[in-house]
């Protein structure tokens, strides 16, 4: 059934450029990488990061000035920035897990904040204008995806690597912890296991994985602007995630592409956008709290039990 | 570095950083009282002082009521808004995860600037000063208004302090914050007075919207910029001290007008760097009482 559903998916997601403007596609793909960072910190390790925008924005921004400035090969870049906002991460997170709960989740917005002002300020970033003509590089240096359809198949390869790490991650020894920690913080530490360490690797991952999302975000559209670090953006994946189904696989997934597909539908209402996030995120929490994939897997197993019975 | 600075710049900037704080003080302040009793931390803090300078914009231009009724009008018209806003969103929740009710407000806000933003552009609006001129002090030029602005915020956060620390009423509030189950046992209605709660610190941040709108432009992000700042300064105040917060406030408006004299480069950055200074050589301060 599960292996069904996965090859489905992989089939139909290999065949949609075919039916779908690849852009819109792309964009989803990016922010299903982009959510399941996201899931992964508040998710598993229940560390809600309210600034998961600094991550994306900023590896924007840095393959955007290596690709422009520099011959670098176009994984190179994204990668080189991917670590960039892992490094960032680590000291986000070095600092932010000596507060735990709703502090944590202050402290990372108004780091977030912070990293907005400086790329505001930055030359490099063009300001308010954004960093507009960012080129495609060729793969490997040899093979040219300039083309929307080529990209995709770069882009879906890259995102179904990332959720294959996140599966692995969550699995591991390490994601087991994750999730104690999630669940009784002061039992792990009585384990003998020292959770800030645990959270600071969480907080890396999760920042060099949106960056990795930022980075592939960038060479899709070839710009990068402050949109990517507000928090508009740090907002909306939470709502993604949420949406989706917290602390599942699937949900961020599911979640990042009900949103972008309803943003690309508003777009043209100026801010209604935004308020049917806003909404949207009321009635999720009100009322929905497990998200579109953990209540269809609640109510799969509510008929499998009458069927049982 | 300390050439070419004359007093008028640095008085100027003294008197900025000082109104400055006043605002930080008063909306640290009405998060402080509403964290305090029910561990919500209300990211609509900011859209609810937008509220107030916009219900203060629309009532003058479309009623006729002048600043001085406003001052008056604003707040309760905001407050009955964080009332229905309490029993609508906030209390369906009050039992779970106290994240929720941080993600429920920040909904809140989007909603809340998305519409005023729809209907009247983002935009400043212009509200004049009900007190223009000022006084010649010899070293400064000091604008009535932003006189009036000082004493009114520091006689409502001292106003407020006494009712909390010095009255009946506000021993119930911190009684309940300990102890709500003991409080209950003693025949006082819990659940409303958090609904009255949320109501007063909300109206607290109408005030403080009131107050801005002749010094701002009422312009539907004016909250949420500000927001920032008074996470910082909630941060490095404690929270949910309401001591901590209003000298917080007040302390670090004046240092980011002392930074724009001296270093003008990092005034903006100036509270953050304290909020990480703070963090990493205070990290042992936690949250005591119920849930983080």
């Amino acid at each position: 059934m599960r292996i069904a559903l996965v090859l489905t998916g992989i089939a139909l997601s290999l065949a949609a450029p075919f039916f779908v403007y690849p852009v819109l596609l792309m964009t989803i793909l990016c922010f299903v990488i982009f959510a399941a960072s996201f899931n992964l910190l508040l998710g598993y390790a229940g560390l809600l990061c309210f600034g998961q925008a600094m991550f994306l924005g900023l590896s924007a921004y840095m393959t955007g000035l290596m690709l422009k400035t520099t011959g670098m090969s176009i994984e190179l870049a994204i990668l080189a920035s991917a670590l960039i906002s892992a490094a960032l991460g680590a000291f986000v997170g070095f600092v932010a897990v000596r507060r735990s709960g709703i502090q944590f989740a202050m402290i990372t917005f108004a780091f977030a904040q912070f990293v907005y002002f400086l790329l505001l300020q930055s030359e490099f970033t063009g300001g308010e204008d954004g960093m507009q003509g960012i080129p495609r590089s060729n793969l490997f240096g040899i093979f040219d995806i300039s083309d929307s359809m080529t990209f995709y198949y770069f882009v879906l390869a890259a995102t179904l690597l990332v959720i294959l790490l996140v599966y692995r991650i969550v699995h591991s020894p390490f994601g087991e912890i994750l999730q104690a920690i999630r669940d009784n913080e002061v039992r792990v530490e009585s384990l003998g296991f020292r959770p800030e360490r645990f959270k600071i690797l969480a907080m890396t991952i999760s920042a060099g994985l949106a960056g990795l999302a930022g980075g592939l975000k960038a060479t899709v559209f070839g710009f990068a602007t402050l949109t990517d670090v507000s928090w508009t953006v740090s907002g909306e994946v939470i709502l993604m995630t949420l949406l989706g189904g917290l602390g599942t696989l699937s949900g961020p997934m599911v979640g990042a592409g009900i949103i972008i597909v309803m943003n690309d539908e508003l777009a043209q209402f100026g801010e209604w956008a935004l308020i049917a996030q806003g909404i949207i995120l009321i009635l999720v929490i009100l009322f929905m709290r497990r998200g579109v994939v953990g209540e269809a897997g609640a109510l799969i197993r509510r008929i499998r039990s009458r069927k049982a019975n | 570095m300390f050439d070419g600075i004359t007093p008028q710049l640095l008085f100027g900037q003294l008197l900025i950083g000082f109104i400055n704080g006043s605002f930080y003080a008063m909306l640290a302040m009405g998060l402080a009282i509403i964290f305090g009793l029910m561990r919500v931390v209300n990211f609509a803090h900011g859209a609810q002082y937008m509220l107030g300078a916009f219900v203060a914009w629309l009532l003058l231009n479309i009623f006729g009521v002048p600043y001085w009724g406003a001052l008056f009008i604003a707040p309760v018209v905001v407050a009955a808004f964080g009332l229905v806003m309490e029993r609508l969103i906030l209390k369906p929740i009050a039992n779970l995860d106290h994240l929720y009710s941080l993600l429920i407000t920040y909904a809140a806000t989007l909603v809340i600037e998305g519409l005023i933003r729809q209907r009247y552009g983002s935009t400043g609006l212009p509200y004049s000063s009900p007190l223009p001129g000022g006084v010649n002090l010899g070293f400064m030029f000091m604008p009535w208004y932003r006189l009036w602005v000082v004493l009114f915020s520091a006689v409502t956060c001292l106003g407020t302090w006494l009712l909390i620390e010095h009255t009946k009423l506000g021993a119930y509030l911190r009684a309940a914050n300990q102890a709500p189950e003991i409080v209950e046992s003693f025949g006082i209605n819990v659940p409303r007075m958090v609904t009255l709660t949320y109501a007063f610190g909300v109206g607290l941040a109408g005030l403080s919207g009131v107050l801005a709108a002749p010094i701002y432009q009422v312009s539907p992000s004016m909250g949420s910029t500000l927001m920032i700042t008074i996470f910082a300064v909630v941060v490095i105040g404690g929270m949910g001290s309401i001591v901590g917060a209003i000298v917080t406030g007040y302390v670090l408006g004046i240092l980011e007008g002392l930074t724009k004299v001296f270093y003008p480069e990092g005034a903006n950055l100036v509270i953050f760097f304290i909020m990480l200074v703070v963090l990493i050589f205070r990290p042992g301060v936690q949250l005591n009482g119920k849930g983080n």
